[in-house]
């Protein structure tokens, strides 16, 4: 055993003191980074406040709240059918598939459902609004992680999209185009032609999405193992869409739930990917995108003819009853509680957006990750802020 | 519509869900209070508040509900304001101001409403249970984490307090906000400062006939 000297002694007593010093000044609070409710990565306005050691993140909570327009309050005080012309406006790059189940939960309180013909066309607008909404995310997801050209493909190829909604409903990006019974009015002529022009010049897009991105060094390096997300961690948050499958589960409501709409007309697939993580939500989005083309393009040979609008009274009172209905929108399962008491509008709509379930995991998910993956996570699990807050 | 024969589709009985309610009743006992079965659309339980978080553990364990949908309210009583479209220069009609639970039945005026999936083949159910005017009921987000914000949510829009949530914030709201605004007696101020512009044929034209002006 050495002894030590007293002046030895106390050398190691202050220089352990020096060190202890440093170490609390390094672990005191850590720094608090703001993000939002301006930045770009947040489509929006949202604001994240992250508690930062370092580089990583210990402490993270989304702050929701600056897009809220209280619309499950606003329900209340109109008639079902001027519901749609609110709900279009929850997400709003794919607005057409808000208005579906909306309709639908009305359509089932009534007992009445739309024709064949409309159920056919209600879906290809609804697969249309996938690929103008999932579209835009994959170049999105580009410019989000330092890749600029995807944007600019991604918003020229929307753009054929959109002029095909456009075309059909009046409206580029509020159709409000779906009514209790069936459509406003039928297709324009021409229509069918233009839009398999179209979905090929998608496929090609999606084609060179896959190029540019998901063979891309870099992209993987920011997306891979990032962000994972465990079957279970999934199911107990409600996580759904993409997110949900990118967990490796197989649910799509598209297949699984029988509505009246036509996507069993179509043979497509869904995809799933076992990973979880933030490179498995972009790769069963940019295969998602293909699907609706090829359901779009089969459901277009196989519109029957007949009316559109099934036969309805000119003043719609909804009988007394309670109706969920949800169906696969481009951002996860959206779906409404309806409560009628038999009046001309709803008593009470709970509107179950697939962004609030999905964004409910961000403080879990952002703890421990690194500055940077907070945006390549908040990219992935794709929300919309009008679809968040509501 | 009157042009086909073909009978509805929906089954009068529905087989799977009846005997999915069954094995709820047997599994959780005296716990639930009442059921409602549409067929060939949905199931309605109504559980007891006091036994409410086992309840749902029980559920999401040995039912096989496994899938979070989401959770809020409902305010059973009718809106003493209306829907703001009355012609205003009428007569208030007498309002109807009974309170009427929807499917399960109900005796409070505030229920909360959960929906859980099954992603194993069962039949969804929504779940209510009563609350009572402590407006307390057991926090689920042991259970499910993903009911952490919707309880957040749901207990400001209309003051439920839930015992057990971990961070009981607003979400939306700022902390300071007076009142609950998906209440039913919470009016929408839009509609209440200016009446609704859609009734607009009922206003007296300007430099008209005066009588019917309401100012």
């Amino acid at each position: 055993m050495t002894m030590l000297g007293d002046r030895q002694q106390l050398a190691y007593i202050a220089s352990q003191a020096a060190d202890a010093r440093v170490n609390v000044e390094l672990e005191t609070e850590g720094m608090t980074l703001n993000i939002g409710p301006q930045h770009p990565a947040t489509h929006g306005t949202l604001r994240i406040i992250c508690r930062l050691d370092g580089e990583q993140v210990v402490w993270a909570e989304p702050s929701c709240g600056y897009m809220h327009r209280g619309y499950e309050k606003l329900t209340e005080v109109r008639t079902f059918p001027q519901v749609t012309a609110l709900v279009n406006r929850i997400d709003w790059l794919g607005s057409f598939a808000n208005e579906v189940p909306f309709i639908l939960a009305a359509e089932k309180l009534m007992g009445i459902e739309a024709p064949p013909r409309a159920q056919v066309i209600r879906t290809i607008l609804f697969e249309l609004s996938r690929i103008a909404n999932v579209g835009l995310f994959l170049g999105d997801l580009g410019v989000q992680l330092g890749a600029v050209t995807p944007v600019f493909l991604a918003f020229r190829d929307r753009e054929y999209v959109l002029n095909l909604i456009e075309s059909a409903t009046g409206g580029r990006f509020h159709p409000n185009f779906d009514r209790i019974g069936g459509l406003k009015d039928d297709l324009p002529a021409g229509w069918i032609e233009e839009t398999r022009a179209v979905m090929k010049k998608l496929q090609g897009f999606c084609d060179q999405m896959e190029d540019l991105l998901f063979g891309n060094e870099i992209f993987l390096a920011r997306t891979k193992g990032i962000g994972i997300i465990p079957r279970d961690v999934a199911m107990q948050y409600g996580l759904s869409g993409a997110n949900l499958r990118a967990s490796g589960i197989d649910h799509d409501l598209r297949r699984d739930t029988s509505l009246p709409m036509a996507w069993n007309k179509a043979d497509w697939k869904v995809w799933t990917h076992t990973d979880g993580d933030a490179f498995a939500r972009c790769w069963v989005r940019l295969q998602e995108t293909r699907e609706s083309c090829k359901i779009v393009e089969q459901l277009l040979d196989v519109i029957p003819s007949g009316p559109i609008m099934t036969k309805v009274p000119k003043i719609i009172k909804v009988p007394e009853g309670e109706a969920w209905v949800a169906t696969e929108n481009p951002l996860g399962e959206m779906g409404y509680y309806v409560v009628s008491k038999g009046d001309l509008g709803p008593f009470r709509v709970k509107i179950r957006s697939a962004s609030f379930n999905n964004m409910s995991v961000t403080p879990w998910l952002l703890k421990g990750v690194y500055v940077p993956d907070v945006i390549t996570i908040l990219a992935s699990l794709y929300f919309i802020l009008g679809d968040l807050d509501r | 519509m009157s042009s086909t024969e073909t009978p509805e589709a929906t089954p009068v009985v529905d087989t799977d869900r009846d005997s999915f309610v069954a094995e709820i009743r047997a599994r959780l006992g005296s716990a639930v209070l009442d059921s409602f079965v549409k067929p060939g659309d949905d199931i309605w339980i109504r559980l007891a508040a006091d036994t409410w978080v086992d309840s749902v553990r029980t559920m999401r364990d040995d039912l096989g509900l496994d899938y979070f949908e989401f959770l809020s309210a409902i305010d059973w009583m009718p809106s003493p304001f209306g829907k703001g479209e009355e012609d205003p220069t009428a007569e208030p009609a007498e309002k109807d101001t009974t309170i009427r639970q929807g499917y399960a039945g109900g005796d409070t005026r505030f229920q909360v409403l959960l929906r859980l999936e099954s992603l194993r083949g069962k039949p969804a159910v929504n779940v209510k249970v009563d609350l009572d005017d402590s407006m307390t009921i057991g926090s689920i987000s042991s259970v499910f984490a993903g009911a952490n914000w919707h309880e957040r949510e749901a207990g400001e829009m209309f003051g439920i307090t839930f015992a057990g949530h971990p961070d009981q914030r607003n979400m939306y709201l700022p902390s300071d906000f007076e009142g609950h605004p998906l209440r039913k007696d919470f009016p929408l101020l839009a509609r209440v400062i200016k009446p609704w512009p859609g009734i607009v044929d009922v206003e007296p034209l300007p430099g008209g006939d005066e009588e019917g002006g309401d100012e």
